[in-house]
């Protein structure tokens, strides 16, 4: 085990498979010679040169083209669109082209590549650079999507993803790049479509991803002092879900509290509520709550941005009232 | 003429539009009947432009094509009983039936693949191309699409990239003076697209895309430019297509006169003309016949073809190992 940042587990695993497997290459806005805006693909030009790390243009629909055509042919492409935001951008390239390829052409061509992108709110960066899109891409059949909540799941699910024939969207957080971690040594994998339980308990089932783990987690201590003893479960995987180890927690529990961080409306906590009404409604004491950020624009004023984005102290409050329904 | 084609290339070309006036001829007489499902989208009288693109190809090198791409898929050399199959929405088609006349691919040949989204296409063709170069190959993946595509972002984009970069990669535009319903004086501000070429850093070419030699010269050019590492290169075939936008459409929009115009520069009786300088008539009523009963049994063969069973909709939503063209 080696403690480090997650942005550096991040980096220990790109810098490890491309020095594995020649086919991986790092593309992307920044990611040559400055080493990524969030520092992920520090040394990686340096290491490997400029014709597998590619500093590109601004021109996100072409470079998810490129990573799509490249992989076609053989290449193992990493992808990092800056933010997630700009993901509206790749929407065409991903939905209409990367996502079909498989199966409509009946296995004929397999597409790995990974899309990394970063998301959330917390840093002041506005309503264009602080989203969490989750649910727009959850929702395609034929993508995979993973969203790490620690430095040793970013760095095993990451080279979990390039390794994997099929194309991935791997979601990080800007929070969580400074957060710190215990990362195994060695040939570290964490299989994609396999969620966690970060934190056992009795009383109630929380189910997150990414920075609301952390959340959670933090919930979970104050909840603790009350007497309540929460499970979290950190999901890591979005796309295919892990469903059977949400179920069994929440037959464990009886109540089901699902976080995430993006828009409430339509967005990837009612996909779990569902999933929680179908696959143990039986065992529920009371009716899911869900948690997400407000129907609105994120706005960029500190205390309303506050308002906007669950914290622990919203996940705390939202677990009482679950448990009270 | 350099890489002049000799009487049997052309002989062999011009089977080949024969084949592609026949087959749509033929789906317009059956989409009639009530016999096809969904659009189709013929290019009667584009045939030497998709034809002349895509003949010169060895098998190494890739095609993405478009909506309207049964010549680039007979000039690539697919199996006509397969493409008439995937069109038909049989088991024994490229995709299994699952992707329809829009969405034919061919791994095996380099067709990948139709592309119902405009312009959707060329990004992937630039990626392709990356990848060519990366391995350090003499393949070249070529992007054919429309003078509508031409106005999509995917394409400057792309031409921009493919300029940087130097890839082996050649941009194939069919110009047929329409965009769906709307002429090109009303989407372009220019009315010939291959001066855009020069914003990009490559040339750009502009032929009589209904003269087969002319096409295929230029593509022959372009694929050694290309070969050399000297980058892409822009090549604007004009054309125009003498029916209707897709067997939906309800006319109205194209002039008589012309049409009438364009008739009289029909390339398949261009192309005999020419050919009747070089074989004598038998010959060529020997090309002709051959055309006609080739496709007579593919269609014959494709429509007595099973459908897949419903229980195909469950197959694999990801690739689980690698596959690749
Ligand atoms: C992104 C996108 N926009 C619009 C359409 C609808 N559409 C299909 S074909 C077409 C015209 C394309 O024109 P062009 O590229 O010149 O090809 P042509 O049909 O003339 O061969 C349009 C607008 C589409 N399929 N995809
Ligand atoms: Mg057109």
């Amino acid at each position: 085990m080696t403690r480090m940042r997650y942005a550096e587990a991040l980096n220990r695993a790109l810098h490890e498979e491309m020095a594995r497997d020649e086919r991986v290459c790092v593309i992307g806005e920044d990611v040559g010679i400055y080493g990524g805006v969030f520092k992920v693909t520090k040394g990686l030009r340096e290491r490997f040169g400029d014709l597998r790390v590619r500093d590109t243009p601004i021109s996100e629909q072409a470079m998810t083209g490129l990573a799509i055509g490249a992989a076609m042919v053989g290449r193992r492409p990493v992808l990092e669109i800056m933010y997630i935001d700009f993901l509206t951008l790749c929407l065409d390239q991903l939905v209409n082209q990367a996502s079909i390829v498989h199966y409509i052409w009946a296995g004929q061509a397999s597409l790995p590549f990974v899309l990394r992108t970063q998301g959330g709110a917390g840093a002041g960066a506005a309503a264009q650079h602080s989203k969490s899109l989750d649910a727009l891409v959850a929702h395609v059949p034929g993508l995979k999507v993973v969203a790490p909540a620690t430095p040793a799941d970013a760095s095993g699910l990451l080279v979990a993803a390039i390794r994997d024939p099929n194309p991935v969207v791997f979601l990080e957080h800007k929070l969580l790049y400074n957060t710190t971690g215990e990362v195994p040594e060695g040939d570290h994998v964490v299989p994609i479509g396999q969620a966690h339980v970060a934190r056992e308990g009795t009383d109630i089932t929380i189910v997150a991803s990414s920075k609301m783990t952390l959340d959670a987690l933090a919930a979970a201590e104050t909840l603790a002092a009350e007497g309540i003893d929460a499970e979290v479960v950190d999901l890591r995987t979005l796309r295919p879900l892990d469903r059977e180890t949400i179920a069994r927690s929440v037959r464990k529990t009886n109540r089901a509290l699902v976080v995430n961080e993006g828009w409430t409306t339509g967005g990837f906590g009612a996909e779990l509520s569902a999933v929680i009404m179908e696959d143990a409604f039986d065992w529920l004491d009371g009716p899911v709550r869900r948690l997400g950020t407000a129907d609105r624009p994120i706005p960029y004023s500190l205390p309303l941005e506050q308002a906007a984005v669950p914290d622990a102290a919203a996940i705390t409050r939202a677990a009482r009232l679950t448990l009270a329904g | 003429m350099r890489n002049a084609p000799s009487a049997e290339d052309i002989a062999r070309m011009y089977r080949q539009m024969l084949v592609v006036r026949a087959v749509e001829e033929q789906l317009a007489v059956l989409h009639r009947q009530g016999k096809t499902r969904g659009p189709i989208h013929t290019c009667i009288g584009q045939e030497a432009a998709g034809i002349g693109a895509t003949a010169p190809l060895e098998r190494e090198d890739v095609v993405t094509s478009t909506h309207r791409g049964h010549a680039h898929f007979v000039g690539k050399g697919l199996d006509l009983r397969r493409v008439l199959a995937e069109i038909f929405g049989r088991v024994t088609g490229y995709c299994r039936g699952r992707g329809g006349h829009m969405l034919v691919a061919s791994a095996a040949d380099g067709l990948l693949g139709g592309n119902g989204i405009v312009g959707g296409g060329i990004p992937i063709a630039l990626g392709q191309a990356f990848g060519f170069q990366l391995d350090g190959s003499r393949r070249v993946a070529v992007a054919i699409f429309g003078d509508g595509a031409a106005q999509e972002g995917t394409c400057h984009e792309a031409m921009n990239v493919a300029g940087l970069w130097k890839l082996p990669m050649v941009f194939f535009c069919e110009h047929n003076l329409y965009g769906l319903t709307v002429h090109a004086r009303y989407q372009s501000s220019v009315p010939d697209l291959h001066v855009r070429a020069a914003g990009y850093g490559m040339p750009g070419v502009m032929v009589d895309g209904n003269d087969l030699l002319a096409v295929h010269g230029a593509m022959r050019d372009a694929l050694d430019r290309a070969r050399r590492g000297d980058g892409p290169t822009f090549v604007e075939a004009k054309t125009y297509r003498m029916t209707g936008f897709s067997t939906s459409d309800m006319g109205g929009y194209q002039p008589e006169e012309e049409m009438r115009e364009w008739a009289a520069r029909d390339p398949i009786a261009r192309t005999r003309a020419l050919l009747a300088t070089m074989l004598d008539e038998s010959s060529l009523e020997a090309v002709e016949r051959a055309a006609a009963e080739e496709v007579e049994a593919a269609f014959a063969q494709a429509m007595a073809d099973p459908f897949p069973d419903a229980a195909e909709l469950d197959a694999p939503e990801y690739a689980v190992a690698e596959a690749r063209p």
